[in-house]
Order: structure tokens, then sequence, then C-alpha cells
């Protein structure tokens, strides 16, 4: 494997970290807590959106977030080499 | 059958389960006992993660908390789930590369420096101490209240289970148990939800039931129902809540960041195969986690309205026979400032410190409506109801009406909740001890058989000095848990994310930055929350920051001393920059 794959792999990784980790900024820290006074005037169902947010939707958003990174990198792995599998 | 039969049943079952785990597990050599020897499958390395991480703290209070402070609690619901996309995207992958056994290791091995190693072991030491502390105390809570034990008795009956499987059976014997610990909490905290989302919303699903309408025919939504009744009492509203924006910010952050430093969460990636299980591990923990975590603001909602409404100016005379029990216990109290025989509830506490029952040859001497009299001062409120907020977890399935094996389950669910997590901290501490101390600085040809037999000692001593703790708990053991967090958040974690994202950082910023973001939580929760209490409010904090939330303040000063003072220091040696290159590939 070639010193420039591997720099390759890891700006790839580090792409991958920011845009997920600003979603997980985002929907956290923006609409739970900075946005939720303002999402608040929103209301879906019995909830208001901000709330829901906080307490709920923040929740669910990470183990996506989690499950994205966890496919995504899988698949760079295979497409650089570097997966434990074909070792 | 009562309540008491029932949990000495399903209790007594439990136990039995953990025993023979630990029987079944026993380890034979360090590497099993410190991670099960690598080779946890992921999905039984998310469950194992998800019960050592709910505590006696998830189980039993927080859904009181949270009933408690409304939106606020959010900094707990974010805060204490949100750590986990850090540990994955951030930590495991690249730790389970590095493939040492414990946290002090990888601070050790990538700082090339044994006071790096032996400040993160001091740092390990601490936060574990503290944190099993508050679990040894769960245990013999929950034991005094359904069995009527003593708590000294029920302290030592838990230390005598986890004594058994931990010393036995390291990360094997634990790992196994957590699994069986997770689904006994797990069925333990839904069951009550579901029944209470039903009778009050007519959903069986709690997540969706709080924001459904009630079933009283109003077509009103619960959480405005809620929010009405909040604003009629002259409380904040329940979905708005009192903190400062910039304190729920901090506090989440520390949490956060708290969360993906503790040393005994970390260690659970070191315990399957690959850099790929310890990735989907973590999102298997989290689901895990989640479901117990978007559980608990529901029964926050629903027992805070049924709170309410049963008690809220009800007068004392018709209160339900929980209402009764829960007073003798000293959790729950009214006194009647007014004289009207009505129970008003309202902002504000009812009386200073916790009721203290006047007893007369054994009896509850009692007051004109029948109310057992305190000898408490009265608070200068308009609030005559006192209610701690542990009950509202434990006192859930009576307020509702449930059967009494419910209650029971929710007994044997806090003793899983509790014991799954101080295992864990007792191996961290252990492995601090045998590995991190003995092998790596003292004696460093020790043999892997006297190695292990240490471990086994350092195990014991720890569990002896943790119920020590547990049965005679520091005034202080409430306020250390900021300590943990913050503490956490100071100093593994930015020391941790530099030395795999940056390769030049060296041995002399990370130390200076450990210590600098270690001694300013320190000294500032030590300030407000020990030497000066009467401070401890928001008009004397920097920049409107809560003791609970400095951690993330600490956690920039420790970032900017590291980066600052790496820049006087040359680079780390090559073979240190070729390790951390290669723990940022699988293979």
């Amino acid at each position: 494997m070639s010193e420039r794959d591997l720099k390759g792999y890891w700006r790839k990784n580090l792409r991958y970290l920011s845009i997920l980790l600003t979603i997980w900024f985002t929907v956290s820290y923006g609409f739970g807590i900075l946005l939720a006074p303002t999402l608040n005037e929103i209301k879906v169902g019995g909830f208001k959106l901000g709330f829901w947010f906080a307490q709920q939707g923040s929740i669910y958003v990470f183990v996506i977030i989690i499950f994205v990174y966890v496919y995504l990198m899988n698949k760079l792995d295979r497409e650089f080499g570097v997966s434990e599998e074909d070792a | 059958m009562d309540v008491q039969v029932w949990t000495y049943i399903l209790v007594g079952i439990t136990f039995a389960i953990y025993i023979g785990i630990a029987i079944w597990s026993k380890a034979g050599t360090t590497s099993e006992f410190y991670v099960a020897e690598g080779a946890v499958k992921p999905l039984t390395n998310g469950m194992a993660t998800a019960a050592d991480w709910m505590s006696a703290a998830s189980f039993l209070s927080m859904a009181g908390l949270i009933s408690f402070m409304g939106y606020d609690g959010t900094v707990y619901l974010m805060g204490w789930t949100g750590g986990y996309v850090l540990l994955a995207l951030l930590l495991a992958p690249y730790l389970r590369k590095f493939g040492k056994f414990t946290v002090p290791d990888f601070i050790g091995d990538r700082y090339y420096s044994q006071i790096a190693r032996t400040v993160a072991v001091v740092c390990a030491l601490i936060v574990s101490f503290t944190y099993v502390a508050g679990q040894m105390r769960g245990v013999g809570l929950v034991f005094s209240k359904f069995l009527e034990v003593d708590i000294f008795w029920g302290v030592i009956i838990g230390m005598a289970i986890v004594f058994f499987y931990a010393v036995l059976g390291g990360m094997k014997g634990i790992t196994y148990t957590q699994v069986a610990q997770y689904c006994v909490l797990i069925f333990a905290f839904m069951v009550p939800a579901f029944f209470i989302s039903m009778q009050l919303t007519g959903s069986p699903i709690p997540q969706i039931g709080f924001g459904s309408q009630l079933t009283d025919g109003s077509g009103m939504y619960l959480l405005d129902k809620l929010d009405q009744l909040h604003t009629e009492l002259g409380f904040a509203e329940y979905t708005s809540g009192t903190k400062s924006m910039q304190d729920v910010f901090f506090i989440t952050v520390a949490l956060m960041v708290g969360t993906a430093g503790l040393p005994h969460v970390i260690v659970r990636f070191f315990t399957v195969p690959k850099v790929k299980d310890a990735r989907i591990s973590v999102g298997y923990a989290l689901i895990f986690i989640a479901i117990l975590y978007t559980t608990a603001p529901a029964i926050a909602v629903f027992s805070r309205t049924n709170l309410i409404d049963t008690v809220s100016e009800q007068p004392y005379s018709e209160m339900p026979e929980w209402f009764h029990t829960w007073e003798e216990t000293g959790l729950l109290a009214w006194v009647d400032k007014n004289d009207d025989g009505l129970i008003n509830y309202r902002p504000g506490a009812a009386i200073e410190g916790a009721p203290d029952l006047v007893r007369e040859n054994g009896e509850l001497v009692r007051g004109n409506s029948g109310e057992p009299t305190l000898t408490n001062k009265l608070a200068n409120s308009q609030n005559e109801l006192y209610v701690d907020r542990d009950i509202m977890v434990l006192a859930n399935p009576e307020i509702a009406g449930l059967p009494n094996w419910v209650a029971a389950l929710v007994a044997a669910g806090g003793l899983a909740a509790a014991l799954s997590t101080a295992a864990g901290l007792l191996l961290v501490i252990s492995t601090a001890v045998s590995h991190d101390l003995i092998k790596k600085q003292i004696n460093p040809d020790i043999s892997d058989k006297a190695e292990l037999r240490y471990a086994r000692i350092a195990a014991a001593v720890a569990v002896v000095v943790a119920g020590y703790f547990g049965i005679n708990p520091p005034g202080f053991v409430a306020q250390v848990v900021a300590i943990a967090f913050g503490l956490a958040a100071a100093s593994f974690f930015p020391a941790i994310i530099l030395g795999i994202f940056y390769k030049k950082m060296n041995r002399e910023g990370a130390v200076a930055g450990m210590v600098a973001g270690l001694l300013f939580t320190l000294a500032y929760i030590i300030y407000f929350k020990i030497m000066f209490p009467e401070m401890n409010s928001l008009e004397n904090w920097w920049f409107g920051i809560s003791p609970e939330g400095i951690g993330t303040f600490g956690m920039l000063v420790n970032l900017f001393v590291s980066l600052a003072i790496a820049r006087f220091y040359p680079d780390p040696p090559e073979e240190v920059q070729e390790m951390v290159e290669s723990i940022r590939y699988p293979r």
C-alpha cells in the first residue's frame, strides 16, 4: 500500500468526521438548546419542537449518526484496502 | 402476594443468575481478567456497555430529577447520550487499534512518560472511586426500602455479590453478568412505563404517549395539561425550564465530553476483536441506552402529572395508601401551613432540610389532620409538600396502582443497574493498580500469574473500600458526581483526542494540559461546592457557568495549555509518531 493511499484515507475520514459532527452539534446544541425557544413555537402533535429535539429527537439522531459513520468507514476501509477482513 | 415476597423472589432469581455466570466464566489469565481476551462479540459488548454505563442514578434518580426539572433535565438526557457519538467517531476505533489494556496505558505510551501515566492513573482512581461509592449506596437503599433490611446489611450483600463475580471472573465475568443485568434493568424500567402510558394516554409506547392526548375525554395534550398545571401553581412551564441557556449548554458539553472520557466506559471497547467491532459496538450500546433514555422523559411527565393530579388542593384525609407509606420513610411529607387541611403544592421548599419525624414510644406523633409531625423549621414559602425526587421511579408503580410484582421488578432493576456499574468501576480500579502501577512502574518483570493475583487483591480491597463509603457516605457524595465528570472532561478527553489527531503533540504539552485542566476544574468545584456553598449561585459564577458545567471550561484550558506548551518543546520521538500513524488505520 502506498503512502499516498493512506493520506487519502485519513483525509476522507476527517471529512466524514467534520460533516457528522456538524450534524451532531446542530441537532443537539442548535435545535435542542440555542434554537429551542424559537422552535417551541412550532408544535408537532403534543410536542413543542424544541422540547422534542432536546428530550427525544437528538438521541435518535445520535444513534443514526453512529450507524452512518460505521457504514461509511466500513466502505472506506474496503476502498483503501485497510479493512481487517481482507488481511 | 405482597411486594416484599415478590421482591425476595425476583431479587433471589436474578442474584442466582449472576452467581451462576460468575462460576461459568472464571478468568485464568490477565488478558481474560482485563479485557475478556478481546473476544467479546460486538452485540454482547454493546449490551454490557449499556449496563456498565447506566447506573443507579440513571435507573432510580434520573426520571425523578427530570420530572422536577422539566426542560432543564435535557442536560442529563443529551449529556449522557451525546458522548457516545464522540466515543464512536473520535475514540473507540483508535484505542482498539492501539490494543492495550487500559486508558493510562494509552496516555503513558503515547506520551512516552511515566509522569503522564501516573497522572492518568490518579485521575482514573479518583473518578472511579467517586462513582462506585454512589453505586454501593444505591444498593443499600434498594435493600432497605424494599426488603426492610438495614442499609448496612444491604451494602454487605451487594458487596458479596460483586466480590464474587468481579474478583473471580474479571472482565469476562463482568461482561456476561452485565448482559444479564441489562435485560433485567430494561425490562424493569419499561414495564411500568408501558402500563402508565396506556392509562394516561391510551398509547402503549411511552415515547409517543407523552406527546399524545389524554384519555380523560378532554382532548387535551398531556404536555399542554402539565404546562397549564405548572402555570396555575406558580411553577415555570414544564417545557421551558428555569436554567440560563449558557448554563444548559455548558453542563451538556461537560457531561457529553465527561462520558466519552470515563475510563470504565472506554475500556469496554478494548474487549472486542477488531476496530470494526469497536465502532459498531458503540452504536449497539447507544441503542440499548437510548431505549431507557427516551423513556425516562416520558416517565418524568407521567409521574409529574399523576403527582400533581393526586395531591394538589386535595384534602389530606383523602390521600391514597402509598402517600402514607412514603411519609413513614421520610421521603414525602406535608405540613399544613395555612390550616385548611388541603395539600397546597407550590414552588419553593416546604421545610428546611429533610423531614425529621417525631416518634413517641415508637409511634408517629400526628397533627390535626393526622399527618406525621415534623421537627423541621418551616421554610418561607407557601409550599406545604416535601417530595424526595428519588421516589418518582420507586413509587411510580404504586401511584399508578399497578400490581405488586411490578414494584418488585423495579427493585430488582435498581439493583441490577447499581451492581453492573459498580463491577465495571471496580475493574478499572483493580487494573489501574495491578497493571498501570505494579506491572508498568514498580515491577515490570512480574509473571502473569502474580499480576493476576495482584489484580484480584486490588479488586477485593476496592470492594471493601467502596462498601465502607456506601455505609458511611461522605457528606459530599452528591457533589462529587460533578467532580467525576468534570475531571474526566478536563483531563482524559483532550489528552486522548490530541494523542490521536495531532501527531506532534509531545509529553510536555500533554502533561501540562492535563494538570492545568484538572487543577482549574477541581479548584472551581471545591470553591463553590465545598468551601463556600453559600456563594454557589448565578451572580457569583464565571460567565454564568455552574460547577456542574465547568468541566467544559477545564477542557478548553487543557487544550489551550497543551497546544501552547507543546510549541516550546521538541516533537515526540519517531517511534511514537509511527505509533500514532498506525492506530489511524484498521490494518
